[in-house]
């Protein structure tokens, strides 16, 4: 270390504390929240059964104990932390990012219909997809879902742009509300095509209402793999980007940026993300408010250290929240939205009252 | 080095501005004056390459502007804009580094955070870097911005011919009389060290002490270019500005502008000795 980065790290310490400290931290969490969502749930199968259910797996133990293990740890948990950890992450992200480009802390894919417009693409594909689209959809396969709600939350996202976008420049408050009435379209668009649907339709169709991880396989992990890579190959190209939107958006073209690119990549890896995330696991909303905005009283509103930490954050958020939503009422489930919102909302005061949000203005 | 070539800005059926030319050249303080809306801050954002002009071209060498990537011109030129806001807290250091962090210049945390630390030196704000820009006053937070715009320029990969430029919209407008004149003594000083300088400023006398040249808008044209000594005059001022403007001289040659509401008998009677 030189003389330079040593000082560097001494003044930048005082305020702000080292990346390697709180990405080493967050890591922790993550693995400490994944290991116990691998290790908790209704059916009282322990991680000592891990051994067993890997024995299983590997087709060496084919006892119906060893079976049973199998199936609880490695067919129904561990896909399902995959997936808690891939939503939260993804949703985490997205909020971020839009915070980002869109310069206002509420900006989250929940409260500004993204998520919406991806649900009511998810649940168009549903209840059309056995009717007069299916000859669209059933080649998709296991990636239908997803996709739908990748355009969904695509063409939400860029309708939005276009209302809120006056002379080049986005007013903050006309997107916000541009957002809630879209998103109560997408709701109410969304309830009458539940209610024109037939009964085994309905089922899957309330996931989306508040978020459920309850329908977790594999089938699902694959499907949002593509999707999960997708946004870690965007955002490193995306960071320096939204630190010179944080400016603004003359500033951050002075600085050297281009903004027109930055923009189309955000809203392209947003949708994609929210439309995986929404796809497979419902409406959740305050993932993408919160993780972004812990991550920025941690360590400031540089989003090289804001969207990885943010990923990171919400992962465990979600996969915590899960464990809740499983085990409160067992052997029912609650639905994951609802856990988040409880535990989330006073959290998310308590830090708003303590140091104030946004604040620069 | 910058250069707009018969400029137009057409907004709906507004003209902003209108056939303009003007160059900037390396060495030189230009200051725009003119009244509200003369479109000296178009001209600025123009010149900037934020604002592509309707008709005519800016550029840059002799290259269009249209046709330098982002991050080249970045290199070349860094913009103090009239007013900039925050979305989330950042540190002095953090903003100034900024500057240094464009995609292209392949600056490191710690290189840039010394750059950063030599521009919040260079307005006067060493001892600020860790505190937050929103806990700033207004004219602290416009040296802070000065400082970026400084930083990005020092920190800039350019060949060894490359000029750099740096242009400010009203930069003194929130600061007071000591620190108007601190910030444009830095800015004079960048001029002395052969960047091409260009600022938009409402004080004439503080125009006609610091700049090489002024240039007079009025309706989004250029209503005259010159020296301060030259182009400073009465009629003119006066015509352009739409009220009655006394140019009084003083001791040392320099031009004083004041409004004849204010030209008591003192100033009068000094400007008689």
């Amino acid at each position: 270390m030189t003389a330079i980065d040593a000082r560097f790290a001494k003044v930048a310490g005082a305020v702000r504390p080292a990346r390697a400290k709180v990405f080493l931290a967050l890591t922790g969490l993550l693995l400490l929240s994944a290991i116990l969502s691998l290790a908790i749930g209704p059916t009282g199968v322990s991680l000592q059964s891990l051994p067993r259910a890997l024995a299983a797996t590997a087709g060496f133990a084919a006892d119906s104990a060893a079976e049973r293990d199998r199936l609880v740890l490695i067919d129904l948990r561990l896909p399902r932390t995959l997936l808690a950890a891939f939503v939260g992450a993804a949703l985490a992200t997205s909020g971020a990012m839009m915070q980002g480009l869109f310069r206002n802390p509420l900006a989250d894919p929940g409260l500004i219909g993204v998520s919406s417009g991806a649900a009511l693409a998810a649940i168009a594909t549903i209840v059309l997809g056995h009717g007069i689209a299916a000859p669209l959809i059933a080649p998709l396969g296991i990636y239908a879902l997803p996709i739908a709600a990748f355009f969904g939350g695509l063409i939400t996202t860029i309708t939005l742009v276009a209302i809120a976008a006056r002379r080049g420049r986005l007013s903050v408050g006309t997107l916000l509300l541009a957002g809630i009435a879209l998103g109560a379209l997408a709701g109410s668009l969304g309830g009458f095509l539940a209610y024109a649907s037939d009964d085994r339709d309905l089922r899957d169709l309330t996931l989306w209402s508040m978020g459920s991880l309850s329908g977790a396989s594999w089938q699902k992990v694959f499907a949002v793999l593509p999707f999960a890579a997708a946004i870690c190959l965007a955002v490193p190209h995306l960071v320096r980007g939204l630190n010179g939107f944080l400016l603004g958006e003359s500033e951050a073209m002075h600085l050297g940026i281009d903004t027109e690119r930055t923009k189309r990549i955000t809203i392209a890896t947003t949708a994609a993300a929210v439309g995986a995330a929404v796809a497979v696991a419902g409406v959740i909303g305050f993932v993408g408010l919160v993780a972004p905005h812990v991550m920025r009283l941690i360590s400031g509103p540089d989003h090289r250290v804001v969207l990885p930490g943010s990923a990171i954050l919400g992962a465990t958020l979600v996969i915590v929240a899960d464990i809740i939503a499983r085990m409160a009422i067992r052997p029912a489930e609650l639905p994951i939205g609802i856990v988040l919102a409880l535990v989330g909302a006073p959290v998310f005061l308590h830090l708003v009252l303590r140091r104030g949000i946004g604040g620069g203005e | 080095m910058l250069e707009a070539r018969s400029v137009s800005v057409v907004a709906g059926s507004k003209r902003l501005i209108d056939g303009v030319s003007l160059a900037i050249t390396p060495g030189r303080l230009t200051a725009v004056i003119g009244p509200n809306g003369a479109g000296k801050s178009t001209l600025l954002r123009v010149l900037a390459g934020e604002l592509k002009p309707s008709e005519g071209a800016v550029f840059l060498d002799d290259t269009d502007l249209r046709k330098v990537p982002v991050g080249r011109l970045a290199a070349r030129r860094s913009v103090v804009a009239q007013s900039t806001t925050l979305s989330f807290p950042f540190t002095v250091l953090e903003v100034v580094m900024l500057g240094a962090t464009v995609p292209g210049f392949g600056i490191r945390d710690c290189a840039a955070a010394d750059a950063a630390r030599e521009a919040l030196d260079a307005v006067g704000l060493a001892e600020f870097e860790t505190r937050m820009l929103n806990e700033l006053s207004g004219g602290e937070r416009q040296r802070v911005h000065i400082a970026r715009a400084l930083c990005q320029l020092a920190t800039a990969p350019r060949q060894q011919a490359e000029t750099a430029a740096i242009l400010l919209d009203e930069p003194t407008a929130s600061l007071d009389l000591k620190h108007q004149c601190d910030v444009l003594a830095l800015i004079k000083a960048q001029a002395e060290m052969g960047r091409a300088v260009m600022l938009v400023i409402h004080d004439l006398n503080l125009a006609a002490a610091f700049a090489d040249e002024i240039v007079l808008m009025a309706a989004g044209r250029i209503a005259g270019k010159g020296k301060p000594h030259d182009l400073l005059n009465e009629d003119l001022l006066s015509h352009t500005f739409g009220c009655r403007l006394r140019v009084v001289t003083s001791e040392d040659g320099g031009r004083l502008v004041l409004p004849s509401a204010i030209t008591g008998k003192a100033i009068m009677g000094a400007a008689a000795e």
